[in-house]
């Protein structure tokens, strides 16, 4: 263990150790408002936030006196009923570990804590502003930490939303700004659904919100009794939060290798206003409970997919996509399938080995209830590579081959216990063609009302370095969290 | 996203609290008229439960105490807009408190026979849609001891009714499930309200007998000439804790547009479902 590691490894037991000891603290104080009567409860002993949101230490001296000054929640109220305006927001520590060494990574693959606040106000015609910064302290990256980049999330702030909504007619909603954007009907699954994600959130055990990087778009929606029409338009084109190498340690074909923060993947992003927009539509409509939508997409690739002739960065091709969905009730459950289609526009005969191929992608889910808080769900995936034999072609010797075909098989368990204040889940994907599996178990429990405390793996195994779960292994890791609401 | 059975659940309760609101149509007593058989008793309490104006709005609170005391709290805008009267209705709900939970919102189109309700959940941290299975109803939702069936209204035809006894202000109804197999009462008994028609108490039996779970109405009011309920409380009588429901700020034929059911205002909730 270098000095470094050390170092950090003793702040993060420190500031875990901090963190169990006000947790404890808190709950106790909550435990002693709830043994108030319950008509007094709600402004007595319980963690209280001050107006910069941290939670100042419970008074448990005096947890059956009234205290003195206007508690966070009677503010809040207070903002809400004068002023229209919202202010909350919560305090997230999560530390993760590699269960397996990962000679280009950190053992521990997470240490942060993140401050996020959530304000939002109400103007007279309608329209609403909204800000949700995350201010983030976390000593496990590279990167400086007196810095931030608002585009890939990185350094101490990380803005999630910072947006206007507007409704100027009665058929038409506007939203400008940063905001997160979601749309199909896959279940950790993305076909239509191109705004861009963070892998590194996702297989590092942030909370699963983190999965949606934020947009800095304009989004149109217009309503009709025919159909609705959702058009997004994004003047510079938004990266996923790909895996880099800088958190996670991933399969890097530039060196025939795994690579990890010494190597970080160096890319050539389109970053032009305008001429590098990104253009996504959904035409969407519901009947008799079914909705069916299409979609459209004009932009270029979200992670890269696809190196430099020289030079050797790695870029974002250009791709169009053209998909459709369908979701609705079939038995006892909710059944979903959809279709999409990739066209690599630099890559149209598929012979360039420095662009990725087209492909088609096709999901087919159910999700159903199999007994009293306990549902159960399945998804089969498909990408299917387009001129085959023209990539297989056109590969270097040496280099690690794709399936034509990669197939995944996942499933989601979700048990509730506890008056459902428990829930454990498990989502396990599994590709017969790859021969790799991602498990995914969460555990998390609302302790209160304001109190949250989660814990969870990301296992990847896989029988060969290269493929899609099979290169994360070494990545494997555990986590555990709590979260202050306020 | 693992919260969202239990988002979903309470969020059935949620209608369900607005269901419980219902009217009295200033119809006199029974007293002077023809004696009512068991089946129209049955038919007029579930008008009077589920069914009160075209439509109408009320926010909720609702306080969970578990057996060990501890509270919780939820907080949220129901909006209601009955389709056909004793048949279909749709229902909106938008959650204010806890603030890990503000600005969810849950939208179900209930149908009455055979085909499962329609329900979809809106997670706005990640601008998901979510569309939920049809569960069981005899679930309870989150902390709560509400149920989604004794809220959202059990299928009258799902139990045997017998009138047991008329009272000064009740009919005192016992009913007993077809498919007992099916729920987790082995008979229950409700008191309903000779005026308003509103069922003002239900108490489950469990197989030994034993009273295991009460529902009261604890107030009512009349609002906009509706006899509405204001308070009501869930009990688990054998384990002890309970939930209370208190309603505010309710009206009705506040003229609620169909569109208002729809997807967009999972993402932007209409004015009416503001707190």
């Amino acid at each position: 263990m270098t000095p470094a590691i050390a170092r950090r490894t003793v702040t993060a037991a420190l500031g875990w150790l901090v963190s169990a000891a006000l947790l404890c603290a808190c709950a106790q104080a909550a435990d002693d408002a709830a043994s108030t009567p319950a008509d007094d409860a709600p402004s007595q002993g319980a963690p209280t936030a001050d107006a910069a949101g941290t939670p100042p230490p419970p008074d448990r001296h005096q947890p059956d006196q009234p205290q003195p000054g206007t508690s966070w929640k009677e503010w809040k109220e207070r903002l809400q009923d004068e002023h229209d305006l919202y202010a909350g927001g919560f305090i997230d520590i999560r530390s993760g570990l590699r269960t397996q060494r990962d000679s280009t990574q950190r053992r521990m693959s997470l240490a942060e804590t993140r401050l996020e606040l959530d304000v939002e106000k109400e103007f007279a015609g309608g329209a609403i502003l909204r800000l949700r910064p995350d201010f983030v302290f976390d000593p496990v990256t590279s990167r400086g930490a007196d810095r931030f980049d608002l585009e890939d999330g990185h350094g101490w702030l990380d803005l999630r939303e910072a947006n206007v909504a507007l409704s100027p007619t009665r058929w038409m909603d506007l939203k400008l700004g940063r905001q997160i954007l979601t749309w199909g009907t896959g279940d950790l699954v993305f076909l239509n659904d191109l705004f861009p994600k963070d892998w590194n959130s996702f297989l590092l055990g942030r909370n699963v919100e983190y999965l949606k990087a934020p947009s800095d778009a304009v989004k149109t929606s217009l309503y009709s009794d025919l159909a609705n029409l959702d058009v997004v338009f994004t003047p510079r084109f938004d990266a996923d939060r790909y895996i880099d190498g800088d958190r996670v340690s991933f399969w890097n074909a530039q060196y025939g290798r795994r690579t990890g923060r010494h190597h970080y993947v160096h890319v050539d992003r389109p970053d032009n206003w305008f001429s590098d927009s990104e253009t996504a539509w959904r035409l969407s409509r519901t009947i008799k409970g079914y909705e069916a939508a299409l979609y459209g997409y004009y932009g270029f690739w979200k992670s890269p997919a696809g190196y430099e002739s020289f030079g050797g960065k790695a870029t974002f091709p250009p791709l169009s996509a053209y998909g459709w969905s369908v979701r609705g009730p079939l038995g006892k459950g909710i059944a979903n399938v959809e279709m999409s289609y990739y066209d690599s526009r630099d890559d149209r005969d598929g012979d360039d080995p420095l662009v990725r191929n087209s492909e088609f992608r096709g999901l087919a889910g159910y999700t159903f209830e199999l007994a009293r808080d306990l549902s159960l769900g399945f998804q089969y995936y498909l990408e299917h590579m387009t001129d085959y034999g023209d990539y297989r072609a056109g590969l270097l010797r040496g280099m690690a081959t794709a399936e034509q075909n990669r197939h995944v098989l996942s499933t989601r368990v979700t048990r509730l216990a506890m008056n459902q204040n428990l829930t454990l889940s498990l989502v396990a994907f599994y590709s017969p063609s790859d021969d790799d599996t991602y498990l995914r178990p969460t555990l998390s429990y609302k302790i209160t009302d304001n109190w949250l405390v989660e814990a969870g793996a990301n296992f990847f195994v896989g029988s060969r370095d290269y493929t899609f779960y099979g290169q994360f292994e070494d990545n494997s890791n555990v986590y555990a969290a709590m979260r202050y609401s306020f | 996203m693992n919260d969202l059975p239990k988002i979903a659940l309470w969020a059935v309760a949620a209608l369900a609290t607005l269901t419980l609101p219902v009217l009295a149509d200033g119809e006199a007593p029974g007293a002077d008229k023809k004696e009512l058989t068991v089946d129209e008793i049955v038919h007029k309490a579930n008008l009077a439960a589920y069914y009160q104006g075209a439509d109408g709005r009320s926010n909720v609170k609702m306080t969970i105490k578990d057996a060990g005391g501890s509270t919780r709290e939820r907080e949220f805008t129901v909006l209601r807009k009955t389709v056909k009267e004793g048949g279909d209705q749709k229902f909106f709900v938008h959650f204010h408190q806890p603030s890990d939970v503000r600005r969810m919102t849950y939208l179900v189109w209930k149908h009455v026979g055979d085909q499962d309700d329609d329900r979809w959940l809106y997670m706005p941290a990640l601008d998901l849609v979510k569309r939920i299975a049809a569960g069981d109803k005899r679930t309870s939702f989150v902390g709560s001891h509400f149920l989604y069936e004794d809220i959202s209204g059990r299928d009258v035809n799902d139990d045997t009714h017998t009138l047991a006894e008329t009272t000064d202000k009740h009919y005192v109804l016992k009913n007993v499930p077809k498919d007992p197999k099916a729920v987790e009462f082995a008979s229950y008994t409700v008191w309903i309200d000779r005026t308003t028609f509103l069922p003002m108490k239900a108490e489950y039996l469990n197989d030994q007998g034993k009273v295991y779970r009460v529902v009261e109405a604890l107030e009512v009011k009349t609002i906009d000439g509706f006899p509405t309920v204001v308070r009501s409380v869930a009990r688990d009588a054998l384990g002890g804790g309970e939930t209370v429901s208190e309603f505010s700020d309710i009206r009705y034929n506040i003229d609620l547009k169909d569109d208002v059911f729809e997807e967009r205002s999972l993402r932007r909730p209409p004015r009416e479902a503001r707190k």
